[in-house]
């Protein structure tokens, strides 16, 4: 489903991706985890299409197209869905109007009409119960004066809304209270099917105590070192990233 | 300066040349404000850049132009008027049809609307209402520096009354529909007063629109009295065409619990430059100032805000945008005076502006004035391009990017229009917002009346 070869990236002249390698196959759920400043974030930016990050070598293919020459809005028609980890909030622009707009341009890629009022707002409803999503949330603008809680579980809603083929969460955990938590994590549970696949990012563990990768792999200094199976994510809470950092030093100087 | 002294020149000549066939249809008590409002205008002239309050707006190219008509209606004027009167008929309102801002002096006059409100010509009102045209004409129009609002006082020939006695609730808006037409290039002043009486509610809508392509000039002052614990909307929908100059100044004089709310959204204009001014004059006022103007090409469109702040524990609300495309140009100036008795008071100011191009540009200036201890005041003021992240954040889940401009424009238009408490009022303005952005001509849709 998606290849990344050799993937190196640049932020202003800064190399923040220095050849990421991984491939993700449809059903996988993989978990990128890393210490802060190791480019997870950047890697996520590349993936959705952030013009503000320069991919200087390697390819990207999604489903046997090369991904980085798409736009962005085409990018996520074509099934590619990031989830922010800090979602932007826009006054005037009511969630209904939004997520209509979007729905319809998906329905149209594919060839569909726009759904009629009432189907949508049926849609909007199912959706809202199978994420857990307070319903008055969606007769706002969007994300304004939501709590980062509220937002997060936003992100999962417009997920659920579009039925994306790859999902990449970007710290979608990140300042949430475990109730919170249980509802993204449970939202990302249900919308799991055999033919999708997942790439949630974190920090910590404790996500994937709800969400169970099938790999992990851990990024430092813009480089994937280690990847393994579920395993890997408990050994580095318990042990934190310092004796990942140790073994690559070692490495280095040996 | 010479420059100056001939601009006003013409327009004193002009009251010369006016002042008897004005003065004959007037009463004596209007007619009486009229010899000092012109001395005043002769000192103070056309307001020039040097003026604080017009340091953004250059009035000369619609002033220092020979207007062949100084528009005084007569009977006949308003059959063209008729016309349009059963097309306008949309919203659940009492619709009213003004021509070049004149009541009809046809058919009917003075009338009373179902709910108790009266509606007519300031003039008839002067005879009809002889107390009220007393206790209100001229006590809130004035200004020890804008020449232009004694230029109205001293030549405005009528304009529209509007009574809403005490205690009368009128749950239907009124909807005045005011056709701009002439043959010719035409200067036109009409003086309005809407007195609403305390416990009264009431809200007004005024849709401007030209009907002919000559270059226009208006000069408007309205006088709003809003009584005690009495609530007032007033909502403008500007839609001229680009050789059409419009300068209005409302004058809002509130007592004490009372609410007013003024909402200016300019859609279309030449020149446009509104100047509201609020006098919170007894405790417990209110007032919410809202303005949105969308421009392109040549045209320009200032707002100037004055909220003065006279008694203790008084709210004021501010918040004006602007989406400015091409090489057109926009200024807003936001005036809060809190005197030294008015403790407690709340003040806020918002002023955002989008400038889709380099050359456009805009001015927008805060003048906060305040002499009491005990006040929360806050402003802030934004230029600046549409927001990347919220574009990319509605491009990321499948919206390109031009669909995604609009939507956040729109969204940007959609935070004054929101305001607007009149439910039809406000879709319809949303609808009309959303053809100006898309680039079409932003017409009424059940409106017969071909602006634009």
């Amino acid at each position: 489903m998606l290849i990344l070869k050799d993937l190196r990236a640049s932020i202003q002249g800064k190399e923040i991706l220095k050849g990421i390698s991984l491939e993700v196959r449809p059903g996988e759920i993989h978990a990128i985890m890393g210490p802060n400043g190791s480019g997870k974030s950047t890697l996520a930016a590349v993936l959705a299409g952030r013009e503000f990050v320069e991919v200087t070598e390697g390819t990207v293919t999604y489903m046997d197209k090369d991904l980085l020459n798409m736009a962005a809005e085409d990018r996520a028609k074509e099934g590619i869905f990031l989830g922010f980890q800090y979602p932007i909030e826009i006054p005037g622009v009511s969630m209904v109007n939004f997520m209509k707009t979007a729905v319809n341009e998906h329905r149209k890629h594919k060839g569909l009409g726009p759904l009629s009022a009432s189907d949508f707002l049926k849609m909007m409803r199912e959706k809202k119960e199978l994420v857990e999503i307070d319903s008055k949330l969606a007769n706002r603008s969007v994300n304004e004066g939501f709590s980062g809680g509220e937002k997060k579980k936003n992100e999962i809603f417009q997920m659920a809304m579009l039925e994306p083929l790859l999902a990449i969460l970007d710290e979608t955990d990140s300042g949430l209270d475990i109730d919170a938590l249980r509802i993204v994590a449970n939202g990302v549970n249900k919308l799991k099917r055999s033919d999708n696949s997942f790439i949630v990012i974190t920090h910590y563990q404790r996500l994937l105590d709800y969400i169970v990768p099938d790999v992990v792999h851990v990024l430092y200094d813009g480089r994937i070192v280690k990847t393994a199976g579920k395993e890997l994510a408990l050994e580095l809470e318990e042990k934190g990233y310092d004796w990942i950092k140790q073994e690559i030093e070692n490495s280095i100087i040996a | 300066m010479s420059d100056k002294i001939e601009i006003a020149e013409r327009y004193s000549a002009l009251y010369n040349v006016n002042i008897e066939n004005i003065s004959v249809n007037s009463s004596s008590y209007i007619n009486s404000f009229r010899e000092e409002a012109y001395q005043k205008f002769t000192e103070l002239g056309i307001p020039t850049k040097k003026n604080e309050a017009y340091k953004y707006t250059d009035l000369k190219k619609y002033f220092d132009h020979d207007y062949k008509n100084y528009f005084m209606p007569v009977a006949s004027d308003f059959i063209k008027a008729e016309e349009f009167r059963c097309d306008v008929a949309d919203l659940d309102t009492h619709g009213i049809v003004l021509l070049n801002g004149f009541y009809p002096t046809i058919n009917e006059k003075m009338r009373q609307l179902p709910g108790g409100a009266w509606i007519g010509n300031l003039n008839e009102a002067a005879q009809l209402f002889p107390d009220q045209i007393k206790k209100h004409y001229g006590k809130y129009a004035k200004s020890e520096s804008d020449g232009l609002v004694h230029l109205n006082t001293a030549m405005a020939p009528d304009g529209v009354f509007i009574y809403v006695p005490e205690g009368v609730t009128m749950t239907k808006p009124v909807q005045i529909v005011n056709l701009v037409y002439s043959d010719e290039d035409m200067f036109n002043q009409h003086r309005n007063l809407i007195i609403v009486e305390k416990n009264a509610e009431f809200s007004l809508i005024i849709c401007d629109h030209t009907l002919s392509p000559q270059k226009f000039l208006t000069n408007a002052v309205t006088e709003v009295y809003v009584g005690e614990n009495a609530h007032f909307d007033i909502i403008r929908v500007q839609n001229e065409h680009n050789n059409a100059g419009k300068i209005t100044h409302t004058f809002i004089h509130q007592e004490r619990n009372s609410v007013a709310s003024s909402n200016n959204m300019t859609l279309h204009g030449g020149l446009i430059r509104n100047s509201t001014y609020n006098y919170l004059g007894g405790e417990g006022a209110e007032s919410n100032s809202y303005g949105l103007f969308l421009t392109d090409k040549w045209q320009h469109v200032d707002n100037y805000i004055n909220v003065d702040h006279a008694f203790p524990h008084c709210t004021s609300n501010q918040l004006f945008k602007g989406v400015l495309d091409e090489m057109s140009t926009g200024a807003f100036n936001g005036r809060i005076l809190v005197r030294q008795d008015a403790q407690g008071t709340l003040a806020y100011q918002k002023n955002n502006n989008i400038l889709m191009t380099d050359d456009a540009k805009m001015d927008t200036k805060p003048q906060l004035e305040i002499y009491a201890d005990d006040v929360k005041c806050s402003h802030g003021a934004t230029v600046g391009q549409l927001d990347y992240d919220a574009l990319f954040y509605l491009q990321s889940r499948g919206i390109n990017k031009k669909e995604a401009r609009l939507m956040l424009m729109f969204g940007f238009a959609h935070e004054v229009i929101q305001n607007i408490k009149v439910e039809a009022l406000r879709e319809r303005m949303d609808n009309l917002v959303m053809q100006r952005l898309n680039g079409e001509l932003s017409r009424c849709a059940s409106c017969m009346v071909k602006c634009g």
